[in-house]
């Protein structure tokens, strides 16, 4: 099985005229089974298609068109839009929003997130490249072409959380080389406030039979991984957890920020070192490279079973 | 992005939490003016954005203008931990019956802010926190529903703050909660935060930082602060390397090509993306090499940008050849890459073939890409070499 989404997952794209979410959908349509994008929307183009995709003015409209709830959303409006399109989607129904938009300030980030834990609704990102179940479906730009997709995702037992979407692909590749295929692969968001972070995707996971391991890409700035150590300290994982913790350099430069923006050390639990004492107290392995992540996941695995 | 404090202290007084009368001075005339003006002794306080003020003789105290004068010609000449001060701010000498903490700041694992209040202000509040846990009260607040008055009496409460302190201090939490949500800002503080004589509370230092994200749409404060558009405010100031970099990013909207930092090595990185860029930057290291730059290409970006941005790193001094690496990609395009580093060497009349010392960018149109790396003997990699790998090959090269 897979985590968040399925075969059958219903889904919309906001801003789905613009470039880049022109080739997504082409890309999802053509992954896998080929994903049900129900509709897309951007406000005053509606009766327009994108790659056979209907268009409309607003989410109610798809919904109608649709005849019943719709699963998901894949958000790619520029960053000052991006909180109304997500409430928009919100407040009709959608449950899974992929905020796929950079440069989204803090404040807006944390009231969507408050507004879907009201909704019972889910938010993965923003400044992410969405959910891809291996050969199934994918919802987002992550691993990107269908051919490229395929060539780095193949089925398997192991989920991959990533606070960088090319990491994903990267890690993802390396895994399925040493012949160690993903279950379901979530590129989460580079931001200081995400909607979804590692400790609470691990449930996901921890109940997805098909799901053997979990390898997650880290970065210094927040205290995620910290929630992650403790998350798996108290609830007794069963999920063995390989850790990559790239931006090492950054502990000799306080202050500065680099690569995305979350990863800004702005206190002492943030930095790199911390973090790897950290996740190592939970019994976490932090890999040096990322061809030694399936070597250590193997060992796992084999003292696991 | 960080306040100076002059400029953190005019957003604390326009928020209407009482300050101390204060004002910012460049020259030590100015500030025997302001100091005139506030007929009272007052403190003489560099401004710098970095911390030790205190500890480098950059905070003094005067009597009179003509002191104040003297004191202000001082301080604006010294260096603190390397930066020249922007100016001094020349502030009451106020008579303290007690110090006390205000703050609010972003918890990014509940996602919400948190507003952090102590009877013992004036010293760290993490060091407060940890010594003293029970005189930090601390409080979540909705991102949605509106910043309520009971919300800082709770947290002022908990730390025992009763009596006509209580209702002096919870309006000034109010607002300085609601100035945290209005103006995008990651932290507000107020420490200390003084009980005069008279039992009035003031502002007596603020520091305050915006989100660089939310720049956009407070523009106009910023503005209206004097605060510039190329001002970074990051921990140490952009060289002209690097301002070049923002100039080869700002060429087009298409992608990125630039995030570049100066370091001062001799390997010459055009890297990407912004995680890949995280770990070949340590992979390097890890190998022994001196990178001479940090950037980020990524979004697919033009050709145009990737020959700007592999030019900028060919021409620094002491480079000696660039590495061109990055994790697999998605949608920034190999084939563009590629020409746009080769286009580069080729503009500078420098052979590919020597200039780059390793290309290893696989991914969408890698095939395209190979094959002109491959036309001028480009040494280049696909997935099958790790980015560790190519890091070790890239500085084995530049040596």
């Amino acid at each position: 099985m897979s985590i968040l989404v399925d075969a059958d997952t219903t889904f919309i794209v906001q801003g789905i005229t613009g470039r880049e979410a022109v080739n997504l959908t082409r890309e999802c349509l053509d992954y896998g089974a080929g994903a049900k994008i129900v509709g897309g929307v951007t406000p005053g183009r509606l009766g327009r298609e994108v790659h056979g995709v209907p268009v409309f003015d607003t989410v109610a409209q798809a919904v109608a068109h649709h005849g019943g709830p719709i699963d998901g959303s894949v958000v790619t409006v520029p960053p000052a839009f991006t909180k109304d399109a997500v409430f928009e989607a919100i407040e009709n129904g959608v449950k899974l929003v992929v905020i796929v938009t950079e440069r989204i300030p803090r404040r807006d980030v944390a009231e969507m997130v408050e507004l879907a834990t009201l909704r019972g609704a889910r938010i993965i990102g923003p400044n992410c490249l969405g959910i891809i179940v291996p050969d199934v479906v994918k919802m987002g730009g992550i691993g990107g072409p269908a051919r490229d997709a395929a060539k780095a995702y193949t089925p398997g037992p192991i989920g991959v959380i990533s606070r960088s979407g090319g990491m994903t692909t990267e890690m993802s590749s390396t895994l399925s080389a040493a012949g160690l295929g993903q279950s379901t692969a979530v590129s989460i968001g580079g931001d200081a406030i995400i909607g979804t972070s590692y400790a609470e995707l691990m449930p996901l996971f921890e109940a997805d039979e098909q799901t053997q391991g979990i390898v997650i890409y880290t970065e210094p700035g927040g205290r995620m991984e910290a929630e992650l150590a403790r998350w798996v300290t108290e609830h007794e994982s069963r999920l063995p957890i390989v850790a990559f913790m790239a931006g090492r350099f950054m502990d000799e430069m306080p202050g500065m920020s680099f690569g995305h923006a979350g990863t800004i050390v702005e206190g002492k639990e943030d930095t790199a070192s911390e973090k790897i004492a950290r996740l190592a107290t939970a019994g976490i392995v932090v890999a040096e490279r990322i061809e030694d992540i399936p070597v250590l996941m193997r060992e796992k695995l084999g003292v696991a079973t | 992005m960080r306040f100076y404090e002059y400029e953190a202290r005019e957003i604390v007084k326009r928020a209407g939490i009482p300050v101390t009368d204060f004002g910012f001075a460049t020259t030590a005339g100015e500030a025997h003016d302001i100091a005139a003006r506030i007929d009272e002794p007052v403190v003489i306080k560099s401004q710098v954005l970095t911390g030790g003020r205190m500890k480098a003789g950059g905070v003094q105290f005067a009597d009179t203008p003509d002191e104040a004068a003297a004191k202000a010609e001082h301080v604006l000449g010294l260096t603190i931990n390397g930066h020249v001060p922007r100016g001094v701010l020349v502030d009451t000498k106020a008579e303290v019956a007690q110090e006390y903490y205000a703050g609010v700041v972003w918890d990014g694992i509940r996602k919400q802010p948190v507003m952090l209040f102590s009877d013992m202000g004036g010293i760290d509040i993490e060091e407060v926190a940890e010594t003293h846990p029970d005189h930090v009260g601390r409080a979540h607040f909705s991102n949605i529903l509106p910043f309520s008055d009971f919300q800082a009496k709770q947290v002022a409460a908990s730390v025992g703050v009763t009596g006509s302190r209580l209702n002096k201090v919870v309006p000034i939490l109010t607002r300085l909660a609601r100035l945290f949500v209005e103006r995008d800002l990651t932290l507000a503080e107020i420490n200390p935060l003084g009980k005069l004589g008279d039992g009035s509370f003031v502002a007596l230092d603020a520091h305050m930082e915006m989100e660089n994200e939310a720049r956009p749409r407070q523009a106009a404060l910023l503005d209206s602060l004097g605060v510039g558009e190329e001002e970074t405010r990051q921990a140490r100031e952009a060289t002209e390397f690097e301002l070049a970099g923002e100039a080869v990013d700002g060429m087009d909207h298409r992608g990125v090509a630039g995030n570049v930092t100066e370091f001062d090595g001799d390997l010459g990185l055009v890297i990407g993306a912004g995680g890949g860029s995280l770990t070949l930057f340590d992979a390097v290291r890890a190998h022994g090499g001196r990178p001479a730059n940090y950037c980020e290409i990524g979004g697919n970006p033009s050709v145009r940008k990737a020959c700007g941005l592999a030019k900028l790193v060919l021409q620094k001094p002491g480079v000696d050849r660039i590495a061109v690496m990055m994790s697999i990609v998605s949608n920034t395009r190999v084939d563009i890459v590629a020409r746009g580093v080769v286009k580069a060497c080729l503009e500078l009349g420098y052979d590919p073939a020597e200039k780059i010392s390793i290309f290893r960018i696989p991914g969408a149109w890698e095939e395209e890409g190979f094959k002109i790396l491959e036309r001028y003997g480009v040494r280049y990699a696909d997935r099958s070499t790790s980015m560790h790998e190519a890091a070790r090959l890239a500085v084995e090269g530049a040596a």
